[in-house]
């Protein structure tokens, strides 16, 4: 078997798997079906362009997803997005301790999964990816910075301003929840 | 008030991402107040309320398989044959043994000058081929800051032919670098700069003259960047406008 196609072999072979965990993340970013689809696809070609530059025994998804995430900020969408979104203070100490509400914590295994989906499609898209890296991808902190080539300070402050903007959404759609619960509650009583 | 120390380091206790001896300090003052252990609870079902929410795609059978066909190798020749061409396949192992250093340097580097070629002609096909309009170096450069992780001068192009257009992000081999454009006489020129350390790997440039391109194109490091000036212009003018980047960057 030539070089190449062992290459493309291992290519294959470390790439699929992540195909769709990567697919789900592009389609968080581009918010659009066939977009994802194209952004996917631009993200396999490229990968295997250079996959002659990536170091065996690195990280490779990190390196598929910072490709991922490249191809999109420099996409028409992606440009628009990233053009619409203020300049984040990113060392931002400050933000670190949230204040999180612990009645409103219980209503979160009764919130409306779609109204949870439609407070993170709202995030801005810094937000938005950080989230999806943490907590959908279980990537660490030092993963994280090497998708996003920023340092882990800006990950933690980041990070730190996405959840407490995602509580601010959802609290207003949590109390609504807390009505609903109790009056259907009360509704059974009767 | 005494737990806000306590608290800021919360969402990193929960991502597990403490050092070990602060990890057991908090799960030891987590485990003894009130506030805290609540605060913690609350991280933890948001963080796995997420979690489920977010899996929320999934991509279909059709376009999987297109992108796998896509990157698959291609399948291989019947082999019955190769003994046949062993002895040719054995010459031809021996000269690429005794080339191969080279040859991978020369593909790697021609890469890389092919990418630039491509970024310059793709930018200048674009509807809107620059991001910030402006021939205006003040007002230029200061709009890559905050977007490329280095900062650069632009030349002063008083007295010389060259007119700036304005200036755009750009990628090359994953790396994020400031793309230029300039016009002189009616045509264009990029100018691409990126950190020298990012493409040093991929990039000999002893091993390909830029000549066998079809454009002019000048590459040189300085100061830690890459720089690549490019166009269909006089070899006079990419030269010339190198020079002007060359004395700025100085």
């Amino acid at each position: 078997m030539s070089t190449a196609n062992l290459q493309l072999d291992s290519f294959e072979e470390l790439a699929m798997p992540l195909f769709d965990q990567l697919y789900n993340f592009a389609h968080w970013l581009t918010r659009n079906r066939e977009e994802a689809e194209d952004l996917v696809q631009e993200t396999y070609a490229k990968a295997l362009k250079g996959f002659g530059s990536f170091q065996l025994g690195t990280n490779f998804r990190a390196w598929m997803y910072r490709i991922l995430r490249n191809t999109f900020l420099t996409s028409r969408t992606g440009l628009k997005v990233t053009m619409t979104v203020p300049i984040d203070p990113e060392e931002d100490g400050a933000d670190l301790a949230v204040e999180r509400d612990t009645p409103e914590t219980y209503l979160l295994e009764q919130l409306n999964r779609e109204l949870l989906h439609s407070a993170m499609d709202e995030l801005p898209v810094h937000s938005r990816e950080i989230l999806l890296l943490c907590e959908v991808e279980e990537m660490s902190y030092q993963e994280i910075a090497e998708t996003l080539s920023v340092p882990i300070g800006t990950v933690m402050s980041r990070l730190s301003r996405a959840r407490k903007t995602l509580s601010e959404r959802l609290r207003p759609q949590m109390q609504r929840g807390a009505v609903t619960t109790i009056t259907k509650g009360t509704n059974y009583g009767l | 008030m005494v737990c806000e120390s306590w608290k800021a380091k919360l969402d990193t206790y929960i991502d597990n991402e403490l050092p070990q001896a602060e990890m057991y300090m908090v799960d030891r003052h987590v485990r003894s107040c009130h506030s805290c252990s609540t605060g913690t609870l609350a991280r933890v079902q948001m963080k796995r309320t997420i979690q489920l929410a977010g899996r929320r795609f999934t991509p279909s059978t059709q376009f999987r398989k297109r992108v796998q066909l896509s990157i698959a190798p291609k399948p291989q020749r019947n082999l019955g044959r190769v003994w046949m061409f062993a002895a040719a396949a054995a010459f031809i192992l021996v000269i690429a043994a005794l080339t191969s250093t080279y040859v991978e340097t020369r593909r790697a580097g021609g890469q890389v000058f092919s990418e630039i070629a491509d970024l310059h002609v793709a930018t200048l096909a674009s509807s809107t081929p620059v991001d910030v309009i402006s021939t205006d170096r003040h007002t230029v450069k200061p709009w890559f800051q905050g977007k490329i992780p280095f900062a650069f001068n632009l030349p002063e192009l008083q007295n010389s032919e060259f007119s700036l257009l304005g200036g755009r992000m750009t990628y090359l081999e994953q790396t994020p670098g400031a793309h230029l454009i300039y016009d002189v006489r009616k045509h264009h020129i990029s100018v691409f700069v990126f950190q020298e350390r990012s493409l040093a790997a991929r990039l000999d440039e002893n091993s390909l003259s830029p000549k066998e391109l079809p454009f002019n194109m000048e590459t040189w490091s300085q100061g830690g960047l890459r720089y690549f000036v490019i166009g269909d212009t006089s070899a006079a003018d990419i030269d010339h406008l190198a020079k002007l980047f060359k004395t700025a960057g100085s």
